[in-house]
């Protein structure tokens, strides 16, 4: 139902800027690509108030307080009225940092971001590129997101934002193993690495249920990504102030967490696709709209990240490592295996 | 086509409403958000810490955020007994912080001393070399002090104008 309704209005918008405007056909194609482009950013903008909206009361909620509730109801102002300060603090540059460096570190990791939504399908056929290597895009994508985090850290010349960049490249390249290991499962299972192939082949069956094991690893493996708690020591306030963003101050530091809190929706949204059925309506509900399924399906992913971060301290580094190294990639490297024996032994059934 | 003089466009930029509108809507997210830096000195900062926590609950005001960098907050609470060895610590934090930046003394020992007083080490509150905004008298205060201190800094930070008058200090 969506789908027809999202492309009349992209066939409709097309229509208007050829024959309405008199764009040429390539014009037409590229100015509704830069306006979806535009509608995604919206979107994560969007989410981004509500999430911290819901940060802030899910954190209260779990430590009995009662969160922010002057401003707007139930505090829903708070953000915007936070993020309008931000935006009219000083903007510092260390005196000695790599100053080039330092100014684009934070845009970078948020191109990065908007990057991966290309390929993020927010509904059937709601896609900016429904690229055949889709998946293998956005881990790749997602994983140049270290370069930025390192950049922010090494040009602050701070030796805190030095160590909290040090440790993020460390967890993160250390967790994307576990968390590339266990989507591997489903794709088997699909033999295609197009997201709305692995969404089309969820219709009877969830992938949670037959890669169970895959979607825990990956749910870990994307909280160490994320850099959210319980493993957010790359900006452990205890001993690293905040991290590869200890310099930074005003609309950068906001760069930053927009950036974050979009890579929280993106893997919220991948989670959703790969194994919770995409816009697939559970027990036949389909009278609400897939587009609905899916942001409840994201949004539930998003609670489960944040009940997490609430609920347990944060962990040492070394005990990171080795959780990462030890014990999920052996797992997740078993649930290839398993999935494969199984993929074979169904196919000596059927014939 | 008139020349404008010079001290016309000032009068055309005083004037401006815009200007002065936009600054009155920073001024008030400002007073609305204010980020205190995670950063004790002595026992009133335990009684900090359980303003931020359950039962107080700071972050209904919006001062929820303690963020432990300086170049990310907006309040510095001077939270203990400021020493001699800990002054310049305190006055580099406070430098380290992003414009515009309140501080607020709380408890006596930041407001003059305190019970150390008579201290060899110790500074005579926080006003000898920082320019303090509110003072929250007590030794430590409660809770409840530090939240209306917190509100009056809001009162201040929302109305510039209004308190233009009673400034003593920059
Ligand atoms: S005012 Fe009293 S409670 Fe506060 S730091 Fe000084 S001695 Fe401690």
């Amino acid at each position: 139902m969506e789908k027809s309704f999202f492309n009349t209005i992209a066939d409709a918008l097309r229509n208007w800027l050829m024959n309405g405007l008199g764009f040429s056909d390539t014009a037409a194609q590229l100015t509704a690509t830069a306006i979806w482009t535009l509608v995604v950013i919206l979107f994560i903008l969007m989410n981004l108030i509500v999430l911290v909206w819901l940060e802030r009361k899910f954190s209260a909620f779990f430590q009995q307080r009662r969160g922010p509730n002057r401003l707007g109801p139930a505090g829903f102002l708070q953000f915007p009225v936070d993020i309008v300060k931000v935006l009219g603090k000083e903007d510092i540059i260390p005196a000695n940092a790599d100053k080039t460096v330092f100014k684009i570190a934070s845009t970078c990791l948020f191109i990065t971001t908007i990057l991966a939504w290309a390929v993020i399908p927010l509904g059937d056929g709601v896609i900016l590129a429904d690229l055949n290597i889709g998946l293998f895009y956005f881990l790749a994508i997602g994983s140049t997101a270290t370069v930025s985090l390192m950049m922010g850290g090494f040009s602050s010349n701070n030796k805190y934002s030095l160590i909290g960049g040090m440790r993020t490249v460390a967890q993160m390249i250390s967790y994307e193993i576990p968390m590339i290991f266990s989507l591997l499962g489903v794709v088997m299972m699909v033999g295609s690495l197009r997201l709305s192939d692995v969404v089309a082949a969820q219709q009877n069956m969830w992938f949670i249920v037959p890669q169970a094991i895959a979607f825990l690893v990956y749910f870990v493996a994307t909280v160490a990504e994320t850099n959210r708690g319980p493993f957010d020591l790359a900006e452990g306030e205890q001993e690293l102030v905040a991290g590869y963003f200890t310099e930074y101050s005003g609309i950068r530091y906001a760069i930053w967490m927009i950036a974050e809190y979009g890579n929280l929706v993106a893997v919220s949204t991948i989670a959703s696709i790969m194994f919770l059925g995409g816009w697939n309506a559970p027990f036949g509900l389909t009278f609400i709209p897939g587009f609905v399924w899916l942001l409840l399906k994201i949004y539930f992913m998003i609670f489960l990240f944040m009940w997490v971060k609430w609920t347990y301290p944060r962990i040492r580094i070394d005990h990171l490592m080795h959780f990462g190294w030890k014990f999920l990639i052996p797992v997740s490297l078993a649930n290839i295996l398993v999935t494969g024996i199984g993929i074979y032994v169904y196919r000596l059934i059927i014939g | 086509m008139d020349v404008i003089k010079p001290n016309q466009v000032d009068e055309v930029v005083r004037n401006n409403v815009v200007l002065s509108t936009v600054d009155a809507a920073f001024n008030w997210c400002r007073s609305r958000s204010l980020w205190p830096l995670t950063f004790g000195l002595a026992c009133c900062a335990i009684e900090m810490m359980a303003t931020a926590d359950t039962r107080y609950d700071l972050a209904r005001f919006g001062s929820e955020v303690f963020r432990p960098s300086p170049r990310q907050c907006d309040l510095m609470i001077i939270a203990g007994t400021i020493t001699k060895k800990m002054q310049p610590v305190v006055k580099r934090l406070y430098e380290q912080m992003a414009e515009p930046k309140y501080v607020l003394a709380m408890g006596s020992c930041a407001i003059s001393g305190g019970p150390f007083v008579d201290s060899y080490n110790v500074v005579l509150g926080g006003d000898t070399f920082l320019p303090v905004d509110v003072y929250v008298p007590g030794c430590p205060p409660r809770p409840e002090a530090l939240i209306y201190g917190i509100l009056q800094l809001r009162e201040k930070v929302a109305n510039p104008k209004k308190i233009e008058g009673l400034r003593k200090h920059g």
